[in-house]
């Protein structure tokens, strides 16, 4: 039990003593405290640790991949096994590790940060944790099932997922659905917290960015989960009651099955970045010392970008034989979403420029951000560009592009957003010392990793293939050396995190001297219940 | 947790209702998206379907100032002991002209099977422009163990293929069919 929060409330909140008789009940103790809570603190708490175990597992099957892929040549893994593990990695760490932190943080922090007492929906938000243990205790049962895991990869294109799919890919899809169930019910329930329960004088353009991205995040989810759900539903049909949705033998269509997973994968990509946007948005301006640069466009160019991504969905098929005519508007459409991210790069280098800059380890990765995501959106334009992606197609290129933004982008973020707010969450501030070098070694085993893959992938490296060509050897090596400096330096935040919910140096409320958003007006750690009467917002406090 | 205000959780529940109806809009539209996009590849051509019926030749000149390659390809889908052939790799053809073309299927496994040639044209754009007027692919195919049977396509290429396009590319894929239960015997 790491980073709990006081286990009894702080007696806050007077007002609430002539109509709250049932509202200070006493938890239940020890561990049906847990499967039972309804409060926004713990619950956040709950998808921290779950997000951080799935990080682990999901790591633990990068590194056998990148263990496989030291050497030229079949040397621990059959290919078999390589696929599934390719495959399981990219679904733990794209449904069970990204997107359950940012809902973490977003439960632990919007209401925090719009002066709310709790989640909208506390009940539904307690269901909602509890069906993700469920979805990937199922996903991961299917590795020690007759057949093996999924192995056809985490985009799992038709006909590779039906009709030559093992027998396992039922329960894959029924995990997809309660996972799918668990993201929608939190999104319903962040909407419904952002736009009602906001501290009275907050108006919209009043509400940090990280409020905004999710907001934005959680319409989105709305939006393309339910398209999701309808995929793999149609699999489920195909393969178990004899349908022909993705099979041309019965008049179906397997490029079809493209256009809908992209259709709910490419927003599903933003999904995982907007809350970053965010995070980042609300750290660099604390260091900087400095309000946000151009708060507003910050705002509308979230808001593009997730306009935009239900336009530029074949960029992920420009192989499969599209008209002419549709490679040139995913490609310009897909090179227009360069603008908006543009936009965003560039206001928070301008909120830096001139900034009192101060390098705490939450800034640290909230730069780190900055930079490499950029060289991520960069390899993004190349890809975007249809004749050359012709030769990028299923190369490393690809796999170097969407980890920088996933790697170095959403998981440093997230790194980012636990050093910032650890301090307000258990009351003391991180190791110092540690977290530099957790920072360092990740920063450089990042880069180790991923870097040598553009060159690779440029050379015409295949991904998802458990052997290669000598020529490629150098470049592997250095990648599989990168990887389990990162992969092992993860165990140090592990330990951080740790220590840091033990004790530490003191925080006072207001942890950060620039920092300047509701949260870091309650007490450090945060008492269970905070907000019971709703803060007067002044303009003023948050200086947009 | 402080008592919530009933107007507060008034709109809480008019938001939640909001996001359920997009929620259920979003599930269907996922699937109002395959008969969609059925329907705007027929339009279109884009996934190199052919018409699924026969239909009639378009009779008037042949423009015979252009001359067009058709490529055929053949291949069974893996599980299905069957081989289709045609003796005509390709044949040089005019826009309006028709054309016959044979093709031989195979049963070279110890069942009866049912099984249907699947078509499929590179370049799209040229689906709609091919017009069959005979074709095995407009039913299911039943042979017994090493039975061969013959079959004929008649097709004609439209006068409105695009001029840039010179060859047409029509492949087809034997899939297995489920075989009906009453023909059994």
């Amino acid at each position: 039990m790491a980073s709990l929060p006081p286990k009894h409330p702080v007696q806050q909140g007077t007002a609430d003593a002539a109509g709250g008789a049932d509202a200070h009940h006493h938890p239940p103790k020890g561990l049906l405290r847990w499967v039972l809570t309804t409060n926004h603190k713990e619950i956040g708490t709950l998808y921290l640790l779950f997000s951080l175990l799935m990080f682990l597992i999901g790591g633990v099957f990068a590194l056998v991949i990148r263990a496989e892929l030291f050497q030229p040549g079949l040397q621990l893994v059959q290919p078999e096994f390589f696929n599934q593990m390719t495959t399981m990695h990219g679904l733990i760490m794209v449904f069970g590790a990204v997107m359950p932190a940012f809902v973490g943080l977003a439960n632990w922090m919007v209401p925090l940060q719009i002066g709310a007492p709790d989640m909208a929906l506390p009940r539904l938000n307690n269901f909602s944790f509890w069906l993700l243990p469920v979805a990937f205790t199922l996903l991961l049962s299917t590795l020690f099932m007759p057949g093996g895991a999924p192995n056809f990869g985490w985009t799992f294109y038709a006909p590779l997922s039906t009709t030559y799919a093992p027998p396992s890919t039922t329960f894959f899809i029924l995990s997809l659905h309660i996972a799918g169930i668990s993201s929608i019910l939190g999104a319903i329930n962040i909407i419904a917290t952002i736009l009602n329960l906001r501290a009275p004088g907050m108006r919209m353009m009043d509400m940090t960015l990280f409020v905004w991205t999710w907001l934005i995040t959680a319409f989105l989810l709305i939006a393309v989960m339910p398209v999701l759900a309808g995929v793999v539903t149609m699999m489920l049909m195909d393969i178990n009651f004899g349908t022909s949705f993705f099979n041309a033998g019965g008049g179906g269509d397997p490029v079809m099955f493209q256009h809908l997973f992209w259709f709910f994968g490419h927003p599903e990509v933003y999904i995982m970045i907007l809350p970053a946007f965010g995070i980042v948005s609300v750290i660099i301006p604390t260091f900087a010392r400095k309000p946000l640069f151009g708060y507003a466009s910050m705002v509308y160019a979230t808001a593009s970008i997730a306009i935009l991504s239900f336009m530029v969905w074949a960029h992920h098929m420009f192989v499969v034989g599209l008209p002419l005519v549709a490679e040139l508007f995913f490609m310009y459409s897909t090179m227009l979403i360069a603008v908006p991210t543009g936009v965003k790069v560039f206001n928070w280098v301008a909120t830096l420029f001139r900034g009192s800059i101060s390098y705490e380890p939450a800034m640290l990765f909230a730069i780190a951000f900055v930079i490499l995501f950029t060289i991520g959106g960069f390899s993004g334009l190349m890809l975007a560009i249809s004749p050359a992606d012709f030769q990028y197609h299923d190369t490393y290129f690809v796999v170097a592009h969407f980890h920088y933004v996933l790697v170095p982008g959403a998981i440093f973020s997230i790194m980012a957003a636990v050093y910032y707010w650890l301090p307000k969450w258990t009351g003391h501030y991180p190791h110092l010392r540690l977290s530099q070098w957790h920072f360092w070694l990740s920063v450089i085993g990042v880069n180790l990793t991923f870097f040598p893959m553009h060159f690779s992938g440029l050379a015409g490296m295949p991904r998802r293939i458990p052997d290669y060509s000598l020529q490629f050897a150098d470049f592997n090596m250095v990648s599989s050396i990168g990887a389990f400096m990162f992969g092992l330096s993860q165990l140090l935040f592990v330990v951080i995190v740790f220590m840091c919910a033990r004790g530490g140096e003191k925080a006072p409320a207001k942890t950060w001297d620039g920092a300047v958003d509701l949260e870091w007006t309650v007490p450090s750690p945060a008492p269970l219940h905070t907000f019971e009467t709703p803060p007067q917002y002044r303009p003023a406090e948050a200086d947009h | 947790m402080a008592t919530p205000n009933p107007d507060t959780q008034r709109n809480v529940n008019r938001t939640v209702i909001k996001t359920l109806v997009v929620l259920a809009g979003m599930f269907a539209f996922a699937f109002a998206l395959v008969p969609l996009y059925d329907v705007f590849c027929q339009v279109t051509g884009l996934n190199g379907k052919t018409s699924a019926k026969a239909q009639s030749l378009v009779s008037g000149d042949v423009d015979s100032s252009r001359t067009v390659t058709m490529q055929f390809i053949t291949r069974s889908s893996a599980g299905l002991p069957w081989r289709l052939e045609t003796q005509t790799r390709q044949v040089r053809v005019h826009p309006g002209q028709s054309t016959e073309v044979h093709f031989s299927f195979t049963n070279l496994g110890k069942e009866v099977d049912v099984a249907r040639a699947v078509p499929s044209v590179t370049p799209s754009e040229a689906a709609l422009h091919l017009r069959k007027l005979a074709c095995f692919c407009f039913q299911n195919q039943r042979l017994r163990p090493g039975e061969k049977m013959e079959a004929p396509l008649v097709f004609q290429l439209d006068k409105q293929l695009p001029e840039d396009i010179r060859t047409v590319t029509l492949v087809y894929t034997l899939y297995p069919q489920e075989m009906e239960v009453s023909s059994s015997g």
